[in-house]
């Protein structure tokens, strides 16, 4: 039995979602997300980068040799990163600053790898696009909505605007162990949602 | 369709093919963005030096180069309508920040006086060093570096005996960045308040110790005694 269309695309957004359910991909995830900005660049990033070597894969898959689809999936990842980073050094040098070092990441991140190897690899051209365009929206939430915290806790802004003085703020979510509190806050919020939904 | 089988010949054949096309890909989106990363790039490096100058009508856009043997600093000389020198933007260095390299753009008025700084280029800690952005030119307690005579001031963080408070929490991101002030300052000294003396130590201070680290700073202090 075969999920519709609809199911596939909300999927990665909630009962799905990368960061707070299938909890992939979170070494970028607590390493950029200092702020909503951030966040939000890393998770359209990925956004970009899961839609497009998810409908490669897919297109693919058949002239893939089995042993060696792994090696062959990291290519077809690793290309699309560097497009992603040479074309966001190009026409948004901003971004490119404050996401530089983590953008060649991507490549590693477990989620996109694990959605080609998952999802595309044994779905048509059109679900694995849904399917990587869910998951990188669900992507691109989580990070934004934890980048969104974390900047508001930490510094007393949300995306540059100040909502509290910075003297007020916890310096310490800003750092790793507070993208841990928050990240572990958001997942026990995300399971109770769920739990009642479902 | 059936998948092809992991027969050595398909494997090779496959990998092969995906990687050549990656590298026409890729090579492809390269020289269509090469040109606006340069462009970026230079304008980048021009509007840090425009905004770190005091007020110039020109500077010259070809640097004079030293190399240490470790740093290369870049002295941009700024001048007013009747071509007098107004001060300099430097551009300078420093491996020892959190995470590597920085590199920053100081601006001097002819005596020495910091107008003020940008960061050209830094790895260091969101949050936490990456702050050396807008630390150092913001008014509060002793951050500010803007203002300061960098041939008197003691450009050093307070912990070290200094007159500048180090950024929370990332002392060794301002020990790097005030060393590469400190450098800046002193090729700046080198180069337009005494050109013709400093020629001698320089000198001997790059047969003395070439490779080495500090040898910027034997040079900024024997530059102390001989004054």
């Amino acid at each position: 039995m075969k999920d519709s269309a609809s199911k596939v695309l909300l999927n990665g957004l909630m009962k799905e979602n990368p960061i707070f359910v299938l909890i992939l991909g979170i070494c970028p995830t607590l390493a950029t997300t200092t702020s909503a900005l951030n966040g939000m660049c890393m998770g359209l990033a990925t956004l970009f980068v899961l839609f497009g070597s998810n409908v490669a894969v897919s297109i693919v898959k058949n002239f893939i040799p089995d042993k060696v689809r792994i090696p062959a999936y990291i290519v077809v990842i690793a290309t699309f990163v560097s497009v992603v980073e040479m074309l966001i050094h190009a026409y948004y040098p901003v971004i490119y600053e404050s996401l530089g070092i983590f953008i060649p990441l991507i490549v590693v991140n477990c989620i996109v790898l694990g959605r080609a190897e998952a999802f595309a690899a044994k779905n048509t051209v059109f679900r694995s696009a849904l399917d990587g365009l869910g998951m990188g929206l669900g992507f691109t939430f989580a990070l934004t909505l934890l980048g969104t915290l974390r900047e508001l806790l930490g510094t007393g802004k949300v995306f540059g605007n100040v909502i509290f003085p910075e003297n007020y703020g916890a310096l310490i979510f800003v750092l790793a162990p507070g993208a841990f509190i928050v990240l572990g806050y958001l997942i026990a919020i995300m399971n109770k949602l769920r739990k009642r939904t479902v | 369709m059936k998948k092809l089988k992991s027969n050595f010949v398909n494997m090779v054949l496959v990998l092969s093919g995906i990687a050549i096309f990656a590298a026409f890909t890729l090579a492809s989106v390269y020289s269509l963005t090469k040109k606006s990363i340069d462009n970026s790039r230079q304008n980048k490096q021009k509007e840090a030096i425009q905004a770190v100058l005091p007020a110039h009508d020109h500077f010259d856009s070809i640097p004079v180069e030293m190399n240490n043997g470790v740093e290369t600093t870049k002295v941009y000389k700024a001048y007013d309508k009747n071509n007098l020198l107004v001060g300099a933007a430097v551009e300078s260095s420093s491996n020892n920040g959190y995470k590597g390299h920085i590199d920053i753009i100081v601006g001097f008025n002819k005596d020495g006086i910091i107008i003020n700084y940008s960061v050209l280029d830094q790895h260091e800690t969101l949050g936490l060093g990456a702050r050396m952005v807008d630390w150092f030119k913001t008014n509060k307690g002793k951050q500010n570096i803007r203002g300061k005579n960098a041939s008197t001031a003691n450009l050093n963080v307070s912990k070290d005996g200094g007159e500048i408070d180090a950024i929370t929490a990332a002392t060794i991101t301002s020990r790097a960045f005030l060393f590469a002030v400190r450098n800046a300052y002193f090729e700046f000294k080198s180069n337009i308040i005494e050109p013709e003396s400093e020629l001698v130590i320089k000198t001997d201070s790059m047969q003395a110790n070439q490779n080495d680290s500090t040898s910027t700073l034997n040079k900024i202090e024997m530059k102390g005694q001989n004054k």
